[in-house]
């Protein structure tokens, strides 16, 4: 049996980083990989992820499902699943570069697709709904099939190894995209596979994420109750679904999402003077209890548009935030924006449970 | 002597600084940890930003940042001096027992946290702009300051300062009016023999920056320390 979150432990650390250009302006993966250099020690090998959004234009009605597979047959198996429910409109290998440091590859395709609506129609779903139920159900059936990124004109791209070496195998510097998150990993309580490394991504959510959930049970078990399956032996995937319901089921702003899962302390909540805002951390926390997310995280949320960062409300984990221009950088560690923007300006670090939102700008299609 | 250090791994740069004889300039500082960790006998001027650990276990060598400063700086420094040209991370000072911070700019989460005394080594953290919450968290000893300086009307520090503070002493350069304080604390505006005790303190700290010490005294200074009526007891065991 595969261990799972809370079966094994391995000491930890991790690192993030995120940059956006809210003018839109397009800037290739090398960047946000080189983000990752001054911050080595922070991962150890064992995962490195990146999630670029504004990527894939020429494709940008289609969801890009990005998947791993253990072999040929499933991928066969796999594309039948699919065939039942999208039309397919280009499939390919992802293209990457052969490297010393990456090894033991699965095989991996990307295939942009969009699902067909005779089938939205007769089980009365939207496609997002549709598309993030066909994901869990290959991710949990399928065995040897992980869907790894499954959004519109963006995608994750993630692998076991060095985040700095992950950049290189999958040829980032060959994509341009308005926004990019990173990860180092160092795994905690799981072992590092090329599924359990970070981003995890649902429709255009991705989440990399340093830290460790402490309510990991408490908030899977409350969210596998709406149809969502933790089965990537790693705590974060919980932070993506919860994110997903949080904001595209229950409608709430990024804002009140970023209270529900760091919510402020009784304490801190009852000294609040502005009555709307404290009578709505009240209703937050009685209404979503279990997703609260507690023990050290910082995490960057990527979404179509914009990125959120966010810290847990004790501020176990180091996140800081800069600027220059129309960009806005996001690190573990200023080093690693200075290795983005040696010039960075306004760097400060927000405080614990203060989410940051960066939008791109009004009238920028992205 | 300058040394270029950008690109070099953080164990290569402590032995250059080793190798090289007297002071030393850092250019082109990236990230790299741990940078003179437990040295005395030397200066050290760092350009870039240094990454964390920085003066961990410092044994007397001056370091200077012409720049901002990540987490745990000082992290159980014994002796010498750190000076930080603009903003430090979180956990400054952690569990320092010797020597002194001086930042200029704000400090973020926990700075000073489990600092502690012990006879004549009683460590200074002095930081002339704001600070994160759990300022001076688990306090056991030494001096803590922060001078609020260009704060305007943001807080002089953010939630539970001085949480589970059971040594030492903290000024705020603040009337502390909407701070809370934990209940065995005891926040009280400063007398004037603090007063003359703080110009002791800031004297050197002013000379680092161009501060006029006379300016800086200007204002009210709240001193917390903790209530020896009210002390933490029975928490886990009773004896």
């Amino acid at each position: 049996m595969k261990p799972m979150e809370g079966q094994i432990r391995i000491p930890s650390g991790c690192a993030i980083a995120a940059v956006i250009a809210r003018d839109g302006e397009r800037m290739t993966g090398e960047s946000v990989v080189a983000s990752m250099r001054p911050m080595h020690d922070r991962s150890n090998g064992l995962g490195g992820g990146f999630a670029g959004y504004g990527i894939y234009p020429a494709y940008r009605d289609f969801y890009a499902l990005h998947l791993f597979f253990d072999c040929r047959d499933t991928r066969k198996a796999c594309e039948a699943l699919l065939k039942e429910g999208f039309e397919i409109y280009h499939a390919e290998r992802i293209p990457t570069r052969k490297i010393p440091a990456i090894t033991d590859e699965p095989i991996i395709w990307r295939y942009f697709a969009a699902p067909l609506q005779s089938v939205l129609t007769d089980l009365q779903l939207d496609e997002k709904e549709y598309v993030v139920r066909t994901v869990t159900r290959i991710n949990t059936e399928l065995k040897g099939a992980y869907v790894f990124s499954c959004g519109k004109n963006m995608g994750a791209f993630k692998a076991v190894g060095f985040p700095e070496d992950v950049g290189e195998y999958y040829r980032l510097d060959e994509y341009e995209g308005y926004s990019w998150t990173a990860h180092g990993r160092y795994p905690t309580n799981t072992p590092g596979w090329w599924g359990g490394a970070h981003p995890f991504a649902l429709l255009d959510w991705s989440v990399v994420h340093n830290g460790e959930i402490s309510s990991y049970d408490a908030n899977r078990r409350y969210i596998e109750m709406f149809g969502y399956k933790c089965n990537l032996q790693t705590d974060t995937e919980v932070i993506t679904y919860i994110m997903d319901y949080l904001l595209r089921r229950q409608g709430l702003t990024m804002g009140e999402a970023a209270s529900v899962v760091a919510a402020p302390f009784w304490s801190t909540i009852e000294n609040k003077t502005d009555p709307e805002d404290k009578a709505k951390h009240i209703y937050l926390r009685t209404v979503f209890p279990n997703l609260l997310i507690t023990g050290p995280f910082s995490i960057i949320l990527g979404f179509n548009g914009g990125l959120m960062a966010l810290n847990d409300r004790l501020k176990l984990r180091s996140m800081v935030v800069a600027e220059k221009g129309e960009k806005v950088f996001i690190a573990s560690e200023e080093a690693a924006i200075r290795a983005m923007e040696p010039d960075a300006e306004n760097v400060w670090s927000p405080a614990g449970g203060e989410p940051v939102i960066v939008k791109v700008n009004e009238g920028v299609t992205v | 002597m300058q040394i270029d250090v950008k690109e070099m791994e953080f164990r290569a740069v402590n032995e250059a600084i080793r190798q090289a004889e007297g002071d030393c300039e850092l250019t082109g500082c990236r990230g790299q940890r741990f940078i003179g960790a437990g040295m005395s006998g030397k200066e050290i001027v760092i350009r870039g930003t240094p990454g964390n650990a920085l003066g961990a276990y410092l044994n007397g060598a001056d370091i200077t940042v012409l720049g901002n400063a990540q987490d745990a700086v000082g992290d159980t420094m014994n002796d010498g001096k750190i000076i930080v040209h603009g903003h430090i991370g979180d956990a400054a000072g952690y569990a320092m027992r010797g020597g002194k911070i001086y930042v200029k700019g704000n400090a973020g989460y926990r700075a000073g946290i489990h600092m502690k005394a012990y006879r004549d080594k009683v460590p200074q953290l002095i930081i002339g702009g704001t600070a994160g919450s759990f300022l001076g968290e688990y306090q056991a000893g030494g001096v803590i300051v922060v001078l609020g300086l260009g704060a305007g009307d943001k807080p002089i520090v953010s939630n539970f300062p001085c949480t589970g503070m059971h040594g030492g002493k903290l000024y705020l350069r603040s009337d502390c009016a909407g701070i809370r304080f934990p209940p065995q604390v005891t926040a009280r505006p400063a007398d004037a023999e603090e007063i003359a005790a703080l110009r002791t303190i800031l004297l050197d700290y002013c000379a680092a920056f161009g501060y006029d010490i006379d300016v800086i005294l200007q204002g009210p200074f709240t001193v917390a320390t903790p209530d020896t009526a009210n002390p933490y007891r029975q928490m886990y065991v009773a004896n």
